[in-house]
C-alpha cells in the first residue's frame, strides 16, 4: 500500500506542476488575445483618452510578467484578487458559481454514471440482442446531437408542457429540493450527452476481454455468462472504464457552458466565457486553476483506482 | 412645445425653454391615454428576460453599455430629464430647464425627492453626480459630452452648467442613460453603490444573472411604478428567452429572433411589440483605403444590393428601409424627401465605369457580434452584387473582440447604432471629420461646417434645411452604407399592458417599461 | 401518432436498406472477402450503406445538387415543394442543396480532423505508456494541462489567436482531440505494456517503433476504434458549438453543424427544419458507429 501512498503524493506535486504549466499558458494565451479590458468594458463608445485613463485605473500599463509576477506571488498567499471589471474579490464572484456547477455536474452524474454502466455491462452481456443495437442506437441518436438542440427538444417536451420549468433561477430562497426539479432539465440534458460515452467504452471494454483465454477457460467450465462477465470481465476491464467515466466527471464540471446558457444556469463556465470576452484576467485564471484543479483529482483518482484494480500497473509508475 | 416637428417663427427663448410648458404637456398625457388604454393597475412582480448582461458587468454608470445595466439603471435611478414616449423633453430631477444665450444652461433641481437611503436630493448630488463624467480622470463613455462645459456650480436650487459655445441640444444630452443622479460625500458619488431615487429599491443583483427590486414606497411620482417588484433576468440565448416567455418564467423578453416572430405570434401566448426608431445596422467603408477613396466606387456599392430584401429577410419585415442616412424616422429633421436608391446593376456599373473600373472585387468582414444577422446580411448583399459585376468576398470573423480587431480596423465591415435623439449627436459622434468613433474616417468640409453652425443656430427652419442638407451629403458622398433600420422587437405576456404610445428612443420604452408598463 | 408512424416507416426502412446492402455487397465483393459480408449483421450493412450513400453525395454534390452552393433563389423558409423539394432556408437557399454541400465540407472536415487527432494522439500515448519515466511524465503533464482547459474554451482561446480558416479550424479541434486520444491509449497501453509478451519483445530487443506497431497497436485497437466513432461524430459537434461562438466555418460555404444552429430556435415552435441537418449528423454517426461495432465483434474473435 505505501507504493500508492508514494505514487499519491507523487502525483499530488506532479499536479501543482499542471496547474503552474496551465496558469502560464492561460494567462499568455489571454495576452495574445487582441484588445484588452479597458476596451472591452469601454466597448464600442471608447475613445483613447477614456482608454488610457482607464488603463491607468486598472493597472494595465504594467509590462506582462510584472502582471503575471503580482498575480503568481498574491495566490501562493492565497489571494486570488479581485475582478479587475468589478472590483469585487474573486472568492465572492466564484464561490456560489463553483456550487452550483458541482451541484450539476453531481446530479448529472448520480444520472449517467449508474445508467451508463448498467446499460454498458448488458449490452456487453447480450451483445448483438434487440436490447443491445436498440440501446446503442438511442445512445448514439442521442449524443450526434449539438447539447443546445438536444436541450431545445427536452424544453419542447418537457418544459412547454408544464412538467418541469425552462429556464432554472437560483434565489436564496431555493431548496435543495426545489433545485433538484428545477434543474432537471439540464441534468438530463447532460445525462444524454454522457451516457453513451461511458456505456459503449464499457460495452467495449468488456467485450474485448471476452475473447481472452482466461475468459474462454471459465466458460468452459460452465459458468453462466452473467458470472462470467460480472467477475471475470467487468473487474479486468475497470482501468479503461474508469478513464472514460473521470473523463466525462471532467466534461460535467468544465464543459457544460452551453447547457449553462440554454437553461440560464449560472455556473463557472458562462462566468469564464465572461470573463475571456472582457479579458478579464484574474477571474479567467482562477476559473482555470478550478477547474484544472477538478480535472488534475478525478485523473489521480482514476490512475489509483486502475491501479489498484490492476496492480502490475504500479511497478511501472 | 418640443413635439417631433417645431413651429416655424419659434422665438429664441422658446427654443431653449424646456418644464414649465413641458409638465403642462406630461400632464395632459396620462389623460389622453387614459381614453383608450385601461387605467394603470399596481401590483405584480414584472419579470423581464433580457439578450445582455455579464457577469463583468460594472456598477459605474460611466461604464454602462447594454440593455440589461440600463434598464436596472432605469428602474432605481431617475434623470434630470426625461426622453417622453412620444420623443418630448419631460423634467423629472430637474423641474425646468432655461438659457438664454445657449451657452449657460439653469436646471432647477426639484425638491422633496430622496434617495433610498432616506437621504435628501440636493443639487449637490447633481453636480457630483455630473462631475463622475468629466475631467482628466474620468473613464466614463460619456466624457465628450463634457469636453465643451467650462463649468457645472450650484445657485441656490439651481445647478447651473456653462458650455464654451451654444448648444441648442444640450438638454437632450442631459437625458442620456449615463447620468443617473446619484448621492454624493464631498462631492464625489460612489460609482460601486447602487442607491438611487428611482421607482424601485435594489434587492438583490448578480451581475450577468439577475436583479431584483422592490417598489420604492416613497417614490415622488405618483403616477409611475405599478409593480410590486422588478426581477430582471439575463437570458442571453435567444431559443431560451422565447421558452422563458411561453412556459410563463418571464413576462417579457426583447430581441425576438426575426425568424420566431410570425410563429411565436400565431400561438397566441404573447403579443409582438414592434418599434420603429432610429437605430439601424450598417456597413462602413474606410474612406481613406482604396478603393474606397472614391465616391464612385462606394456608390456602386450603395447600388449592387437590395434593401427591401435585407429588410424582409434579416429584419423579416420589422424595421424600413434605409437609405445610408444614419437619421431615422423617429428624428425631429428626418428628410423623408431624399432620392432613395433602390437595387439597379446598371446604375451601380455606371458608378464603377466613372472609376474607370469594369469589376470590383472588395472584402467585407462581418460577424454577429456587430448585429444579429450581419453575417447573412452580407451575404445576400454579395449575391446581389455579383450581378453589377461587383464581387463582395464575406470574411467572417470571430465574434470575441470583433470591435477591437475589425470595426474600424478592416477597411469594409459591419457595425450598428443604437440611434440618437438628436441630430448633432449623431452626427458629431459618427460623422464628423476626426471623431473617435467616426468609423468610416469619412472627412467632408462642407458636412463639417454646417454641423458646427446647426449646432447653435437657434431658427427652426434653417436648423431643419441644414440638417437635410447634411443627411444628403452623408447619404451620397459619405462612405457608410446603411441599408436598414431595425425595429425594437419585444414579446410581451398577454397580462402584460403598456401605454398606448411606447417610446422609440432606445429599447423597453427607452428602458422605463418597469416603471411606465403594468398588469392588466 | 407522428412519432409511431415515422418510428415504423424508419424500421421499415432500416430492414430494407440494410437487406438490400447486404445482398449487394455480398455480390459485389471479391471472391475471398465474400464471408466477411456473410456473417454481417443487418446494422453493419445499413450502416455501411449509409456511408456509402453518404461519399458518393459528397463526391458527386456538385453533379447531384439542383442548385448552386449559396445561391439565393427566392423567399425565407418556402414549403417543401417543387423546385425546392426540402424548401428554402432562412436566406432563400435551397435546403437540398445546402445539406448535399454539406455533406462533402461537414465529411470531409470531420475525416481530416479525426484521422490527424487519432495519429498524433495514438501514436504519443503509446510511445509514452512504452518509455515511460521523463518523456511520459513530461508529455502527460503537458496534455493534462490542454484537457483540463475546457475545450470550448480552449478552441475559442485558439482560433481568435491564429484565426478562423478551414485549415485551423482542422488544426484546433484535432489539438483538442488529440489530448483525449492520448489519455485513452495510454491508459489501454498500459494495460499491455506490462503483459509478458512485449516483455520477451523487448528481451528480443525489438524497437520502440515496433513495439508500438506490431504488438501494442494490434492490442489496443478495439477501444481506439471504438473512440474513433465517436469522436467522429463529435468533430460535427465542435464545430456547431463553435458556431455558437461565432467561430464556425466561413460563408456562404453549408456545413451541418452550423445549419443546426442557425435554425435552432424554430425546434421551441416544433418545426422540423432544424431537424435536416441534425438528423444527417445523427443517421451518419449512428451508421459509422454501427460499422465501428461490427468490425469490433470480428476483431476481438468472438462469433456468436
Amino acid at each position: 500500500m505505501t507504493e500508492i501512498w508514494r505514487m499519491i503524493g507523487q502525483r499530488l506535486l506532479l499536479g501543482m506542476l499542471t496547474l503552474f504549466i496551465i496558469s502560464v499558458v492561460i494567462f499568455g494565451a489571454t495576452e495574445l488575445l487582441p484588445g484588452d479590458l479597458a476596451r472591452e468594458l469601454l466597448g464600442q463608445s471608447a475613445t483613447e483618452e477614456t482608454l488610457a485613463a482607464l488603463r491607468e485605473q486598472l493597472g494595465l500599463n504594467d509590462p506582462a510578467p510584472v502582471r503575471y509576477w503580482n498575480w503568481l506571488t498574491g495566490v501562493l498567499q492565497g489571494d486570488f484578487g479581485v475582478s479587475m471589471a468589478t472590483q469585487k474579490p474573486i472568492s465572492e464572484l466564484v464561490g456560489t458559481r463553483l456550487g452550483n456547477t458541482l451541484f450539476l455536474a453531481l446530479y448529472a452524474a448520480a444520472l449517467s454514471v449508474p445508467l451508463s454502466l448498467l446499460l454498458g455491462v448488458l449490452a456487453a452481456l447480450w451483445r448483438n440482442s434487440v436490447f443491445d443495437r436498440a440501446s446503442n442506437a438511442l445512445a448514439l441518436t442521442a449524443i450526434s446531437f449539438p447539447e443546445f438542440f438536444v436541450a431545445y427538444i427536452l424544453i419542447l417536451w418537457l418544459a412547454q408542457t408544464g412538467l418541469f420549468p425552462s429556464m432554472v433561477r437560483i434565489t436564496g430562497a431555493t431548496t435543495t429540493g426545489d433545485l433538484l426539479y428545477s434543474a432537471f432539465l439540464p441534468a438530463l440534458t447532460l445525462t444524454l450527452v454522457v451516457t453513451a460515452h461511458m456505456m459503449r467504452m464499457t460495452r467495449a471494454a468488456i467485450i474485448n476481454l471476452l475473447a481472452s483465454p482466461y475468459i474462454e477457460m471459465a466458460r468452459l467450465k460452465g459458468m453462466s455468462p452473467m458470472r462470467v462477465v460480472l467477475h471475470h470481465a467487468v473487474p479486468n476491464a475497470l482501468a479503461p472504464i474508469i478513464n472514460v467515466v473521470a473523463l466525462n466527471l471532467a466534461y460535467l464540471i468544465t464543459g457544460v457552458v452551453v447547457v449553462e446558457v440554454v437553461f440560464v444556469y449560472p455556473g463557472l463556465g458562462q462566468l469564464m466565457i465572461d470573463a475571456v470576452t472582457n479579458r478579464d484576467i484574474p477571474v479567467v485564471q482562477a476559473i482555470a486553476l478550478i477547474f484544472a484543479s477538478a480535472y488534475v483529482l478525478l485523473n489521480l483518482l482514476a490512475d489509483v483506482l486502475s491501479t489498484v484494480t490492476n496492480p502490475r500497473l504500479m511497478h511501472r509508475t | 412645445m418640443t413635439n417631433l416637428t417645431f413651429p416655424r417663427g419659434m422665438t429664441r427663448r422658446g427654443l431653449l425653454k424646456g418644464g414649465v410648458a413641458l409638465t403642462a404637456a406630461g400632464l395632459i398625457l396620462p389623460a389622453h391615454m387614459a381614453l383608450a388604454q385601461t387605467e394603470p393597475k399596481k401590483g405584480g412582480v414584472f419579470r423581464v428576460g433580457i439578450g445582455h448582461g455579464s457577469s463583468t458587468d460594472g456598477y459605474d454608470p460611466g461604464l454602462w453599455d447594454q440593455l440589461f445595466v440600463q434598464t436596472f439603471a432605469a428602474a432605481r435611478h431617475n434623470y434630470l430629464i426625461e426622453i417622453a414616449a412620444d420623443g418630448n423633453l419631460v423634467p423629472e430631477i430637474a423641474e425646468s430647464w432655461d438659457s438664454a444665450d445657449g451657452a449657460t444652461w439653469v436646471f432647477r433641481i426639484r425638491q422633496g425627492v430622496s434617495f433610498h437611503s432616506g437621504k435628501a436630493l440636493t443639487p449637490e448630488d447633481v453636480v457630483a453626480s455630473l462631475n463622475h463624467h468629466r475631467g482628466e480622470a474620468s473613464t466614463s463613455a460619456v466624457k465628450p459630452y463634457f469636453d465643451p462645459v467650462t463649468d457645472i456650480r450650484v445657485d441656490g436650487q439651481n445647478v447651473v452648467v456653462t458650455l464654451n459655445a451654444p448648444n441648442a441640444d444640450f438638454p437632450y444630452l442631459m437625458s442620456d442613460y449615463h447620468l443617473p443622479v446619484m448621492p454624493g460625500t464631498d462631492g464625489k458619488i460612489d460609482p460601486t453603490s447602487t442607491d438611487g431615487c428611482g421607482g424601485y429599491v435594489v434587492e438583490s443583483y448578480e451581475p450577468g444573472v439577475q436583479a431584483t427590486l422592490n417598489r420604492n414606497p416613497n417614490y415622488w411620482k405618483p403616477d409611475r411604478a405599478h409593480f410590486d417588484q422588478i426581477v430582471l433576468l439575463t437570458i442571453l440565448d435567444p431559443a431560451a428567452r422565447l421558452n422563458a416567455l411561453m412556459t410563463s418564467e418571464v413576462d417579457t423578453i426583447d430581441q425576438v429572433d426575426p425568424a420566431s416572430i410570425s410563429l411565436l405570434e400565431s400561438r397566441g401566448v404573447a403579443k409582438i411589440l414592434s418599434i420603429s426608431g432610429n437605430a439601424h445596422y450598417c456597413f462602413p467603408m474606410d474612406a481613406r483605403a482604396a478603393p474606397f477613396t472614391d465616391n464612385n466606387v462606394r456608390m456602386a456599392l450603395k447600388y449592387a444590393f437590395d434593401r427591401q430584401e435585407l429588410v424582409d429577410k434579416i429584419l423579416a419585415g420589422h424595421g424600413s428601409v434605409a437609405n445610408d442616412n444614419p437619421i431615422g424616422p423617429a428624428n425631429r429633421y428626418f428628410f423623408a424627401g431624399m432620392e432613395a436608391k433602390a437595387y439597379d446593376p446598371d446604375k451601380a456599373k455606371f458608378h464603377l465605369k466613372e472609376a474607370g473600373m469594369d469589376k470590383l472585387e472588395v472584402t467585407l468582414s462581418a460577424a454577429n457580434a456587430a448585429f444579429s444577422g450581419a453575417v447573412d446580411a452580407a451575404v445576400l448583399m454579395s449575391e446581389k452584387a455579383a450581378a453589377a459585376g461587383i464581387t463582395i468576398t464575406v470574411d467572417r470573423v470571430p465574434d470575441d473582440g470583433y470591435w477591437d480587431n475589425v470595426w474600424m480596423k478592416k477597411p469594409f465591415c459591419a457595425s450598428y447604432w443604437g440611434g440618437r435623439p438628436v441630430e448633432d449627436q449623431m452626427f458629431t459622434t459618427a460623422y464628423q471629420s476626426g471623431a473617435s468613433w467616426n468609423e468610416s474616417f469619412w472627412s467632408n468640409e462642407a458636412f463639417d461646417k454646417l454641423l458646427v453652425a446647426a449646432r447653435s443656430e437657434l431658427d427652426d427652419a434653417k436648423r431643419r434645411e441644414m440638417y437635410q442638407e447634411m443627411q444628403r451629403l452623408v447619404s451620397f458622398e459619405g462612405a457608410t452604407i446603411i441599408p436598414m433600420y431595425n425595429n425594437y422587437v419585444m414579446a410581451l405576456a398577454n397580462t402584460v399592458a403598456t401605454p398606448e404610445k411606447v417610446s422609440n428612443n432606445w429599447n423597453l420604452d427607452g428602458f422605463r417599461c418597469v416603471e411606465r408598463w403594468w398588469f392588466a | 401518432m407522428a412519432v409511431l408512424v415515422s418510428l415504423i416507416v424508419g424500421l421499415g426502412l432500416f430492414f430494407i436498406i440494410g437487406f438490400a446492402a447486404r445482398a449487394g455487397l455480398r455480390a459485389a465483393a471479391p471472391a475471398r472477402h465474400r464471408p466477411m459480408f456473410r456473417d454481417m449483421p443487418l446494422t453493419a450493412s445499413f450502416g455501411l450503406a449509409v456511408i456509402l450513400v453518404y461519399v458518393v453525395v459528397a463526391i458527386l454534390a456538385p453533379v447531384i445538387a439542383p442548385f448552386g452552393e449559396g445561391e439565393v433563389l427566392g423567399d425565407q423558409y418556402l414549403p417543401w415543394a417543387a423546385p425546392h423539394y426540402l424548401g428554402t432556408d432562412k436566406l432563400g437557399r435551397d435546403m437540398l442543396t445546402r445539406l448535399i454541400f454539406g455533406a462533402r465540407n461537414t465529411v470531409g472536415i470531420a475525416f481530416a480532423t479525426t484521422a490527424l487527432a487519432f495519429v498524433a494522439g495514438s501514436v504519443l500515448g503509446i510511445w509514452a505508456a512504452l518509455a515511460g519515466g521523463w518523456l511520459d511524465q513530461g508529455l502527460s503533464r503537458l496534455v493534462d494541462a490542454l484537457m483540463a482547459i475546457p475545450a470550448l474554451i480552449f478552441s475559442l482561446l485558439l482560433l481568435t489567436i491564429f484565426g478562423t480558416s478551414v485549415l485551423t479550424l482542422i488544426l484546433v479541434i484535432a489539438a483538442v482531440d488529440a489530448t483525449r486520444v492520448y489519455r485513452l491509449a495510454r491508459s489501454v497501453a498500459q494495460g499491455i505494456v506490462v503483459m509478458d509478451y512485449i516483455e520477451a519483445a523487448r528481451l528480443r530487443g525489438e524497437g520502440n517503433w515496433h513495439l508500438i506497431r506490431r504488438e501494442i497497436l494490434p492490442n489496443a485497437m478495439a477501444p481506439l476504434v471504438a473512440e474513433f466513432g465517436l469522436r467522429f461524430c463529435f468533430v460535427f459537434l465542435s464545430i456547431s458549438a463553435l458556431s455558437f461562438l461565432g467561430l464556425g466555418i466561413k460563408p456562404p460555404t453549408a456545413d451541418w453543424g452550423s445549419m443546426v444552429r442557425e435554425n435552432a430556435t424554430l425546434i421551441t415552435f416544433g418545426d422540423i427544419t432544424p431537424l435536416l441537418p441534425a438528423g444527417a449528423i445523427a443517421l451518419l454517426t449512428v451508421a459509422v458507429n454501427f460499422v465501428v461495432d461490427w468490425q469490433l465483434q470480428r476483431a476481438s474473435g468472438l462469433k456468436e
